[in-house]
């Protein structure tokens, strides 16, 4: 098994990142001068991480739900809106049937049942992988952008900019994020796009500390000192060296991010804040019926089930990655 | 020490004067005409223009945030349209059972996840510690209504004719009025001791109600479980992690070198450090159980803060949304500057620097 010092990669090699860690790690050059060129510190990373059960774990939770969104057309044995049951004549609400495990066979197959408009649970789940993924990503993408930027002023310019930055950043995590992210739809109006936006902004915070505190220790290297001596403009330096050393507590946390936005985003449609009917998202086909779940418990357990299948795959990803990209961690 | 704390509090205030301005411009930006939303959709131009006028919404933002600012310091939040009522009044009652809630999952959160953490950190590896860490990472990506509505159908549904049964919803059996202590016992009727009346589990136990206590924490199991098993399971980690970096440490090696019995080595010597971070994110956890109370009391009927401001911001009354926001925004600020605090207290190091 390769050790942590293997992912420090050969410093005077100018594509790959430069090394983050302090002077401890400077007499492990040699032994990684021995890897093969060809292999980053990218791949080097994904190979160490396939060591972490958990992220083995993560990732098949991951690509099961990425094969099911692409695929769900082809799986579903229904359309997610068609009201199906109703036309079989079957009541709403019905409890499932799957004639493999003895279901009578004159009533028609539905492996989750049906919900309250008689359209077919499983096939709507298939398609809410669809939703939850992609604003999940979504929501993510825009605060870890938002976020960055503003970690990386802050980071390298300090003092005043610093300070206000930061200081936005304070008042932003004062808020529960849940009531923040309510707040917000309330001003922009209901809606898938916006309950992302929401939980976006209400997540930029995380991202910019994590930012901020990896630039802090990076700009002091230095490799950043020989930078400026030569001249290289700040855009370049950010570009070029900062940047690309932040990145790792940054991944981490992004990943860990899809999980809490996966997770505030059913919360929204919950509450009625995110997509509206007859869109098939968990959040909200576990709202539509949570008054039913004495009655027909199948309609709030399976969306429950699988916006947890979702979390879970981040969250389990998330801490491997660390475990794999933070060797101080390892254990 | 003192200077610690000086500066620690002089921090808090530009995020105070952060979140005021926040509050104050969320009232503001929320769409629709406030006078509109207050008077109904007939009103005429110069009534609105008159109501307008009146409440001082036509000048100039910055003497608005001036006003709303002086408002909030003598103690007056406005008044809630929808209920007619000041939102002072609204939250001696509401806040009391967020709290309680809060209290409550706190201590199942606490109860359950430190324990787990100590054996999981101490038996590394084990199938204990492994089961631990499954069950803390299942707990953390559990939707809080998910678990919620599961556990209401598990102990009102299929437990229901078992001793195990609990209410799915209410904080009180129907018809069940329990008196508030203070008129039990004849107190004065201060607000303080009204404040903590609406604690139904707190009062029946100052007022010796055993029939009310009973229904009050039979209604609350539920909820706090609920509640507080993200805080569980992230106790639960936290302690685990921080157990485990404290028992390599060379100073335990010592101990246990020197002879010492081995629960005292772990109870005297390396718990009382790695208990150190956990109580960090305990604190930190109220910010947590402040947003999950909204989902939790909506699923639970329970009147709090949680509840009450999600119906407040569906039906746009404005007041009751920013004060109940400032008052958890605050209470939130308030928790973790007093968490630092306690922090410092009981870890030298820090105090020293």
């Amino acid at each position: 098994m390769m050790g942590p010092g293997d992912l420090v990669p050969d410093p005077l090699h100018p594509e790959g990142p430069l090394p983050a860690g302090g002077p401890g790690r400077v007499d492990q050059r040699g032994e990684t001068a021995r890897l093969p060129e060809t292999r980053g510190l990218w791949a080097t990373a994904f190979r160490e991480l396939l060591h972490k059960r958990s992220a083995k774990i993560g990732l098949f939770m991951l690509a099961v739900l990425i094969l099911v969104a692409i695929f769900a057309p082809l799986i579903a044995p229904f359309s997610p809106t068609a009201t199906v049951g109703i036309d079989e004549g079957i009541p709403v609400r019905s409890a499932p049937c799957i004639h493999l495990f003895g279901c009578d066979s004159s009533q028609p197959q539905h492996i989750l049942g049906t919900d309250g408009n008689g359209r077919d649970e499983f096939s709507r789940l298939l398609y809410g992988a669809r939703v939850s993924l992609l604003a999940g990503f979504g929501a993510v993408a825009v605060a870890v952008a938002a976020g960055t930027l503003l970690g990386l002023l802050s980071g390298f310019f300090g003092g005043r900019i610093d300070n206000v930055i930061m200081r936005i950043m304070d008042v932003l995590l004062a808020f529960p994020s849940l009531l923040l992210a309510i707040a917000i739809i309330t001003v922009l109006g209901q809606g898938l796009i916006n309950a992302m936006l929401a939980i976006s902004v209400v997540t930029i915070p995380q991202y910019a500390r994590v930012v901020r505190s990896a630039v802090l220790t990076v700009r002091e290297n230095d490799y950043v000192a020989a930078d400026r001596a030569l001249g290289v403009s700040t855009g370049r330096i950010i570009w070029n060296r900062i940047l690309p050393n932040s990145l790792t507590p940054l991944v981490v946390q992004a990943t860990l991010g899809v999980a809490t936005a996966v997770l505030e985003i059913a919360a929204l449609s919950f509450l009625g804040l995110g997509v509206r009917p007859p869109t098939a998202e968990w959040g909200s086909m576990l709202a539509a019926e949570r008054n039913q779940v004495f009655t027909a418990p199948h309609l709030v357990f399976f969306p429950g089930l699988a916006i947890m299948w979702n979390v879970l795959a981040f969250n389990l990803l998330g801490d491997g990655m660390r475990d794999a990209l933070d060797p101080r961690l390892n254990r | 020490m003192a200077r610690f704390v000086a500066r620690r509090l002089l921090y808090s205030i530009p995020v105070l004067l952060g979140i005021l301005f926040v509050t104050f411009l969320l009232a503001r930006v929320i769409p629709g005409d406030p006078c509109r939303a207050v008077l109904g959709e007939r009103a005429t131009d110069e009534i609105c223009d008159a109501f307008m006028e009146r409440k001082g919404l036509n000048r100039p933002m910055y003497v608005q945030f001036g006003v709303y600012i002086k408002d909030v310091f003598t103690g007056d939040l406005g008044e809630s349209f929808r209920y007619g009522r000041p939102v002072t009044t609204m939250l001696m009652e509401r806040l009391p059972i967020t709290i309680e809630l809060s209290m409550a999952a706190l201590t199942v959160a606490v109860l359950i996840g430190v324990p787990a953490g100590i054996i999981s950190g101490y038996k590394h590896n084990s199938a204990a510690d492994v089961a631990t860490m499954v069950g803390a990472n299942i707990g953390v990506s559990m939707p809080v209504f998910w678990l919620g509505l599961m556990l209401q159908y598990l102990f009102a549904v299929l437990l229901r004719d078992t001793f195990l049964s609990l209410p799915p919803s209410g904080s009180l059996d129907a018809g069940l009025i329990p008196a508030p202590f203070y008129e039990v016992w004849h107190l004065p009727e201060w607000g303080v001791f009204e404040f903590v009346s609406n604690m139904n589990v707190f009062n029946a136990v100052l007022s010796g109600n055993w029939t009310a206590f009973r229904s009050a924490a039979g209604h609350l199991i539920l909820p706090a479980i609920a509640l507080g098993t993200i805080p569980m399971a992230v106790i639960a980690r936290m302690t685990r992690s921080s157990l485990l970096d404290v028992l390599s440490l060379d100073y335990v090696r010592t101990a246990r070198a020197k002879g010492l019995p081995e629960k005292r080595v772990v109870v005297r010597h390396a718990l009382r450090n790695a208990l150190l971070p956990v109580v960090t994110v305990i604190g930190l956890s109220l910010g947590t159980l402040l947003g999950g109370a909204i989902l939790t009391e909506t699923i639970f009927g329970l009147s709090g803060v949680g509840k009450s401001l999600f119906d407040a911001i569906q039906s746009r009354d404005y007041a009751v949304v920013q004060g109940f926001t400032l008052i958890v925004a605050v209470g939130f600020v308030l928790v973790n500057l007093v968490v630092d605090l306690l922090y410092t207290y009981l870890n030298p190091k820090v105090r020293v620097t």
